[in-house]
């Protein structure tokens, strides 16, 4: 299973080909939720993977703790939100060698964060492997006061900082991690449309 | 060349204006009956005296006042001007670019005096008399790219050339169609442009890229976009939709031709000597209907472009709303006449 189809969109909408092995070279791995499963298909398809690798897990409810420990990574870590696991996997980032591989596996807030992590610590774009898994909420920032909400699963959605209405774009900043949400009452102030779920 | 500089404004009272010089000399954008995207390049070079493809850097009736609305603008928002780390050398062959262009194409408003890294720049019209030290940002009262950008009419965005690609990677931006340089910054070719509809299919950016990563120093190049906007703003920005939003639904029959502009994006392409980056100046021409039809050419192909335009692109240009009375408008200056070829005045 190589994760979420998502429906084809704009060039800068992310795609999330799945996790592809790029042998026993070190490695940093970040599962989040059910992304656990994949970093379980990846070590079923090369076992070799784990043998330098530093997992770091947020369980999100789910229980792969110890099945994704019973893979023998190198290290393994548990944290219980992004946040609280991002001072560890700055530290890895910055310790990481030329030619360590990322693997990414879970939300899409999650694998844009990490990805914009990556990056921004110089890792190649090509060195970084993603796969989706989760539902479909999306990290989104507001273009007029700049602030994120985190797991946004509506559209047109509140912004949590400034409180204008927002439609959901799919134009992606890889730096920041996060789609742009755009003030949808902006020309007829008042008129919002109907709340929609947002689907993959 | 002696030019008056307007005293206007392109917010609130939105007193902006052009001269019957002005009108004439505007960057009409189409040179046929029909609208569709193509990669409609050619070389910069200086073309027909008078007009905006005359000097590298066009500097008109308006520049003063667009000085101080971008100046407007950055104490509103500094994130307007931004500049990854890296970018710090593509600024300095920017503004050398800029300083050099305008003391040898304007001698009366500019001059530039170079003695090694010790240079020394005057502009006239802002008031403005440097002296500083050439790759030495201290010596300036801020970036590079911030301090000839505040000089310069016109957006500027500066792209990285890396893995056969263009990043923005620093840019300062406040006359914009309505795209954000923050959320866009590091972004690669393909990515900024993807919002853009249709023209993707039909492969111009493969071959807008192509060309672009070849450009040669000293060999500039140039092409027109266009959108249209209500009231003579400059900052049709995302940030500011909100704001500025609520005036795009004032259009009335009555006052279409006073308050509905056309947007011209005169696009140019240098390579830059240190850096390898481009610059890329992205010079906005506002001009109302009112005025455009005043030159009957402009007025019958006008009509027709919008007439016939694919829905999708009136939507992606944001004027779907107002389309009808803007095409019913000019449709009284189109007495169906043969037109030109070419975009000059006849």
């Amino acid at each position: 299973m190589a994760g979420t189809a998502f429906t084809p969109s704009i060039l800068s909408r992310p795609v999330y080909a799945g996790l592809v092995s790029r042998g026993a070279t070190p490695a940093i791995m970040l599962a989040e939720g059910e992304g656990a499963l994949a970093l379980m298909a990846l070590a079923d398809h090369d076992p070799a993977v784990m043998g330098h690798a530093h997992i770091i897990h947020i369980p999100a409810g789910t229980g792969h703790g110890a099945a994704l420990q019973a893979l023998g990574p190198a290290m393994y870590h548990e944290g219980p939100t992004l946040p609280a696991v991002l001072p560890r996997l700055r530290k890895a980032l910055g310790d990481a060698h030329m030619g360590t591989a990322l693997y990414i596996a879970g939300t899409e807030g999650v694998i844009g964060q990490v990805t914009a992590e990556a990056l921004a610590a110089g890792v190649a774009a090509g060195a970084i492997s993603t796969e989706h898994h989760g539902g479909a909420a999306r990290r989104m920032q507001c273009v007029h006061c700049k602030g994120i909400t985190e797991d946004v699963v509506t559209d047109p959605f509140i912004c949590s900082h400034c409180g204008l209405s927002l439609f959901v774009r799919d134009h992606f900043s890889r730096r920041l991690g996060a789609f742009q949400g755009v003030c949808v009452d902006a020309e007829t102030p008042g008129q919002i449309p109907a709340m929609q779920e947002i689907r993959p | 060349m002696t030019l008056r500089f307007n005293d206007e404004t392109f917010r609130g009272d939105y007193t902006y204006h052009n001269s019957a010089a002005a009108v004439r000399r505007f960057p009409f954008p189409f040179d046929q009956d029909s609208y569709m995207y193509s990669v409609n390049i050619e070389p910069h070079r200086p073309t027909r005296a008078g007009s905006v493809f005359e000097h590298r850097f066009d500097v008109d009736e308006h520049y003063v006042a667009e000085m101080q609305d971008r100046a407007i603008t950055l104490a509103d928002d500094p994130l307007r001007c931004q500049s990854l780390p890296h970018m710090e050398l593509a600024g300095w062959d920017f503004l050398e670019l800029v300083m050099v262009c305008k003391s040898e194409d304007y001698p009366d408003m500019f001059t530039l005096h170079r003695d090694g890294d010790r240079w020394h720049w005057i502009n006239r019209p802002l008031g403005i008399d440097q002296r500083f030290t050439f790759m030495d940002t201290s010596t300036l009262p801020c970036g590079p790219l911030e301090y000839i950008g505040r000089q310069t009419q016109g957006d500027h965005a500066l792209l990285d050339q890396r893995e056969g690609n263009l990043w923005m990677d620093a840019g300062i931006v406040t006359s914009q169609a309505d795209w954000s340089l923050d959320f866009n910054i590091g972004m690669n070719f393909f990515e900024w442009h993807a919002p853009v509809p249709k023209a993707h299919e039909l492969g111009i950016f493969q071959r807008a890229l192509k060309f672009l990563t070849n450009v040669q120093q000293g060999k500039p190049s140039r092409r027109l976009n266009w959108t249209m906007t209500v009231n003579p703003r400059l900052d049709t920005s995302p940030e500011n939709y909100h704001k500025w939003g609520p005036e795009k639904r004032t259009i009335t029959p009555e006052n279409v031709g006073a308050k509905q502009y056309l947007r011209v994006e005169l696009q140019s392409f240098y390579r830059l000597p240190r850096s390898n980056a481009l610059v890329f100046p992205i010079r906005c021409y506002l001009i109302s209907l009112e005025d455009l039809v005043t030159v009957p050419k402009w007025g019958r192909r006008f009509h027709r472009v919008l007439r016939d335009l694919p829905d999708e692109l009136a939507e992606y240009k944001g004027f779907a709303v107002n389309r009808s009375m803007i095409v019913d408008y000019l449709a009284r200056f189109d007495d169906g006449a043969e037109t030109s070829a070419g975009i000059f005045p006849d």
